[in-house]
């Protein structure tokens, strides 16, 4: 049904979240392009050229001249940055895969749990989101130490009789990793699930399927929605994550969110970090778009 | 319906211990009195009382919140705007524009969208600070509102509102007299995740901000890199604490008001 | 002169040429996209009718409904309410009110404040709200539920509130869209005779949508059956069920008996044809076709006499066949007796007494008769 609100109305209710959207998330990408053509300086604001409202027409015009897409042969030359996008593209893989992994029984022992216990259960898994990210892998740090609690545990056992290097390894990031996106599989992987008809399996059965069987051909292909949001959900803010394999992993750990904090903050090279964005930013848009659209169509079902 | 086999409740059971371990830990730890992880000195809370002196520490969780609470609030408003605009207009110009950027911030690494947002402050001249990070966390978190609120009014039943214009209400006055009040859970919900999700963030907030502020995650970031000091175990135990508390006295609200409503009509369907 | 059916109307708006309609729908479309919900449709509803809109799902009707209410615009055509054209006017600017069929009672609200929300609008002084709102209470006899909550209602009890709102602002024209569809039978009984006296005694003109035809013929003055998107008849129950104008409306209504066949004459007023089924029928009639044109007569189950023997004239209006199925309804029975053609006539009888001497029995061999006045002769 059109609303038949005067129209007024109507179009304030659109605009103004689509303009605020179109300033601060739109109009910025637009920006962080235009200063990866520039190049790096040592003026306020350290890149070059910068433009000013008080430029004449052959100011704009001689600045512009001296834009260049330097920045971006630098980075597909560099191996250094090719190898840390494919790495970035790697871990974040692995851990949406090993995320994956985790997170499915846990959701279908949630939604195979009696009736009345689920919310509560929801509300557990929830529960760890709403702490402080930071916090808890900040968390893990003291644990993977060579002195923290997993060695000594270990060693404490007699399992080991060296501490393991776990912290400053991949094999950090990885724990990190599935550990903060857990709840964003568990919770898309349960609700799909939950929603599931308990009779199918039962018909599966009957009809001579064995309980693995029946499991790879109803349960697991019905959650397929469940499956591609979740794995969205991880995969892409995967790809540029920065804060665990900054604490958590070592010299190493080459991934692109980590490399564009460190060009930005460490070399304070604006431009080249924009750079590094915008290919970023190209290397996601594919799933991007892909997530956009799934979620358009889930809406479409849903209404 | 489907028993519960041991299968599953091994699985749920790792895997919630798996989630709870480090914050368990980290509360232990609180009340370490030895500063090292792997000696254990003894049941103190002197972290505590060392925290409550730190005037930073304070200072830092004070701009947390009042960020938190002020981007919360504006994110829900144009959250619960968006919602209504993907639900009811599905036809106008640019739609799909705006449907896309609803649904990339959700999924966007937080460094692209902390550096664009860093370079808008910069390019326009506006100083960056506390203000910057009001508006970069409200961008982020308004997506997330307006998801929220979305699947609530996907679910809403249109025919009340039609009720409400047939008795001589105008659109207006029937959302906030009739629509509001039914999706008001959602929309609180959708809050409280913006307050979270602000409370928690490190990486737009360090390139949305400047000199002058420095928010909580911030400052446990920087102490981190330096060198765990047990003051930060201490307030991250009560920012659990506090989180804990809310989040259960949710659930048992929310519980009770179940409990209350399946009374209310099982009495009426014997009346 | 005879009448159809056996009730005594005297109002009857719809008869006297001088009276003016007080809803008037003038060739209205309504398209959605590709597909035509309303095609061309046009109806007159007269003051302090209550008027049914019959048909299938998808045939309209409720479409047609909304557009009275003002949640769709019709595509093309006018809608005339006391003579003023509502284009362009919104729902919450129409004397009109409508009781929705899922209720759409406000969850947030008690049962007061869903009925005094339209006179709220309205912006009138908190006590004639109250006093209204006690009103209406006591129409629907609803006085100490007047706190609750609608959760806390039973499903009888929300239909009342719905109501009770609905008729709060004393529209003038109120619309019920399936308005009995969620209750049980014997409240639907009920609430069916009370909406009659309700809208009496309010002088009212209620607009209904049902697909149930007891629903319909029980309440209304006049029904419309609609079928995709065009009105095929409007007129009272009596003439719908006993002058069907087509084979649509013949068999949407009630059980109905199809002999098809070729007029063999027609004269007088009688017209005789040779049907499929392999008898002769003479059936009064007002109109004349030609002989050789194909023709069907609708007969109604209850106008057919099931008889052991052959009837007195048994070479007009009467056929040889056997007893193929019985349906025992409690209050009558309905014989299927399959003719020597093949077909399957349906012949219902009032179990007036008790006990029978003689009940008929399977593969008894029967003869179905009927009068020249018992069936309708159709126009396709």
């Amino acid at each position: 049904m059109k609303a038949l609100g005067s129209l007024i109305y109507q179009r304030l209710v659109i605009i103004v979240p689509y303009a605020w959207l179109l300033i601060f998330f739109l109009a910025p990408f637009l920006i962080v392009f235009r200063i990866s053509l520039s190049t790096k300086a040592l003026s306020v604001p350290p890149y070059d050229p910068s433009f000013a409202w008080s430029d004449s027409f052959s100011d704009w015009w001689d600045k512009l001249q001296t834009m260049s897409f330097d920045n971006y042969v630098w980075l597909t030359g560099d191996p250094l940055y090719m190898n840390a996008y494919i790495e970035s593209l790697q871990i974040a893989g692995i851990s949406t895969l090993l995320t994956l992994i985790i997170a499915y029984p846990i959701a279908y022992g949630m939604a195979q749990a009696p009736r009345t216990i689920r919310p509560t259960l929801l509300m557990l898994v929830i529960l760890p989101f709403w702490t402080s990210f930071l916090i808890r892998v900040y968390s893990w740090m003291s644990i993977l130490s060579t002195t923290g609690l997993l060695n000594q545990l270990l060693m404490g056992l007699g399992i080991i009789h060296q501490p393991l290097v776990i912290l400053n390894t991949n094999t950090a990031v990885y724990i990190g990793m599935v550990y903060s996106y857990l709840p964003f599989m568990v919770l898309p992987l349960y609700s799909a699930l939950e929603k599931m008809d308990g009779t199918l399996i039962e018909a599966a059965q009957d009809l001579g399927c064995t309980p693995i069987g029946a499991f790879w051909r109803v349960t697991f292909p019905l959650s397929l929605p469940g499956v591609i949001a979740g794995c969205m959900l991880v995969f892409i803010p995967a790809v540029g994550e920065f804060v665990i394999p900054d604490l958590l992993g070592g010299s190493q750990t080459l991934m692109i969110g980590k490399v564009l904090w460190t060009e930005f903050y460490s070399n304070t090279d604006w431009p080249l970090a924009s750079a590094v964005a915008t290919i970023l930013l190209l290397v996601l848009v594919v799933p991007i778009v892909f997530f956009q659209h799934f979620q358009a169509r889930a809406d479409e079902k849903g209404r | 319906m489907i028993r519960w086999s041991r299968f599953n409740i091994v699985s749920v059971t790792l895997g919630l211990a798996f989630l709870y371990l480090p914050i368990l830990l980290l509360i232990i730890y609180s009340f370490n009195s030895s500063r090292l992880v792997t000696v254990w000195g003894g049941f103190s809370t002197q972290w505590y009382v060392h925290l409550f002196s730190n005037d930073t520490m304070l200072n830092a969780a004070w701009l947390t919140v009042r960020i938190a609470l002020l981007s919360a609030t504006i994110a829900t408003v144009l959250g619960t705007l968006a919602a209504i605009t993907l639900v009811r207009y599905t036809r106008f110009r640019g739609r799909i524009l705006f449907s896309g950027m609803i649904y990339a911030p959700l999924v966007m690494p937080d460094v692209i969208t902390g550096l664009s947002l860093l370079l808008l402050f910069v390019t326009s001249g506006v100083d960056r600070g506390f203000w910057t990070i009001v508006m970069a966390h409200t961008t982020l978190t308004m997506c997330f509102v307006a998801v929220v609120v979305q699947s609530r009014l996907l679910t809403f039943d249109r025919s009340i509102e039609e009720a409400a214009m047939d008795l001589g209400a105008p659109p207006v006055r029937t959302f906030f007299e009739v629509t509001l009040p039914i999706i008001a859970p959602a929309v609180f919900s959708g809050w409280v995740l913006a307050l979270t999700l602000s409370l928690d963030d490190l990486v737009i907030a360090t390139f949305a901000s400047g000199a002058g502020a420095k928010t909580l995650p911030m400052l446990i970031y920087s102490q981190v890199k330096l060198g765990v000091t047990p003051e930060i175990n201490a307030i991250c135990t009560i920012l659990i604490g506090v989180v804990a508390v809310g989040v259960i006295c949710a659930s048992i609200a929310t519980k009770r008001r179940e409990v209350q409503r399946q009374r209310d009509e099982q009495a009426a369907a014997a009346a | 002169m005879k009448s159809l059916g056996n009730i005594r109307r005297s109002f009857a708006p719809w008869t006297d040429p001088s009276a003016k309609p007080y809803i008037s729908f003038k060739n209205v479309t309504k398209k959605f996209g590709d597909f035509t919900a309303v095609d061309n449709l046009s109806l007159n509803i007269y003051n302090r009718e209550f008027f049914a809109l019959l048909g299938a799902s998808g045939c309209g009707k409720s479409t047609l409904l909304r557009m009275l209410a003002g949640f769709e615009q019709p595509t093309t055509g006018e809608i005339v309410l006391d003579d003023q054209d509502l284009a362009g006017t919104p729902p919450y600017r129409r004397p009109v009110n409508m009781m929705f069929q899922s209720y759409a009672l406000f969850p947030h609200m008690s049962v007061e404040k869903n009925i005094a929300f339209g006179l709220r609008q309205d912006g009138m002084p908190k006590a004639e709200i109250d006093d209204r709102v006690a009103q209406m209470l006591k129409l629907v006899k609803l006085e100490q539920f007047a706190k609750r909550k609608p959760n806390q209602l039973s499903g009888g009890q929300r239909q009342r509130v719905a109501l009770a709102r609905s008729l709060a602002k004393r529209p003038k024209v109120l619309l019920l869209d399936e308005p009995l569809g969620a209750l049980d039978k014997k409240l639907r009984e009920e609430t069916q005779f009370e909406l009659m006296d309700l809208q009496q005694s309010l002088g009212l003109t209620f607009v209904v949508v049902t697909h149930d035809q007891e629903e319909a013929m029980t309440m209304a003055d006049r029904i419309a059956v609609m079928s995709h998107g065009q009105v095929v008849q409007v007129a009272t129950p009596a003439e719908i069920y006993e002058a069907p104008n087509c084979r649509f409306v013949a068999d949407f209504i009630g059980d109905v008996n199809i002999l098809d066949g070729n007029v063999t004459s027609t004269q007088s007023g009688i017209v005789e044809m040779a049907v499929e089924s392999g008898f002769t029928v003479r059936t009064a009639s007002g109109d004349t076709p030609s002989a050789g044109s194909r023709a069907s007569l609708a007969i109604r189950p209850e106008k057919l006499r099931v008889t052991p023997r052959a009837p007195a004239n048994a070479s007009v209006n009467a056929a040889e066949g056997e007893i193929w199925d019985i349906a025992y309804l409690g209050d009558m029975t309905v014989f299927h007796v399959k003719l020597k053609s093949g077909q399957v006539v349906k012949a219902s009888s009032l179990n007036a007494v008790r006990a029978v001497e003689e009940p008929f029995a399977y593969d008894q061999n029967v003869w179905v008769s009927f009068d020249e006045n018992a069936g309708v002769l159709l126009k396709d």
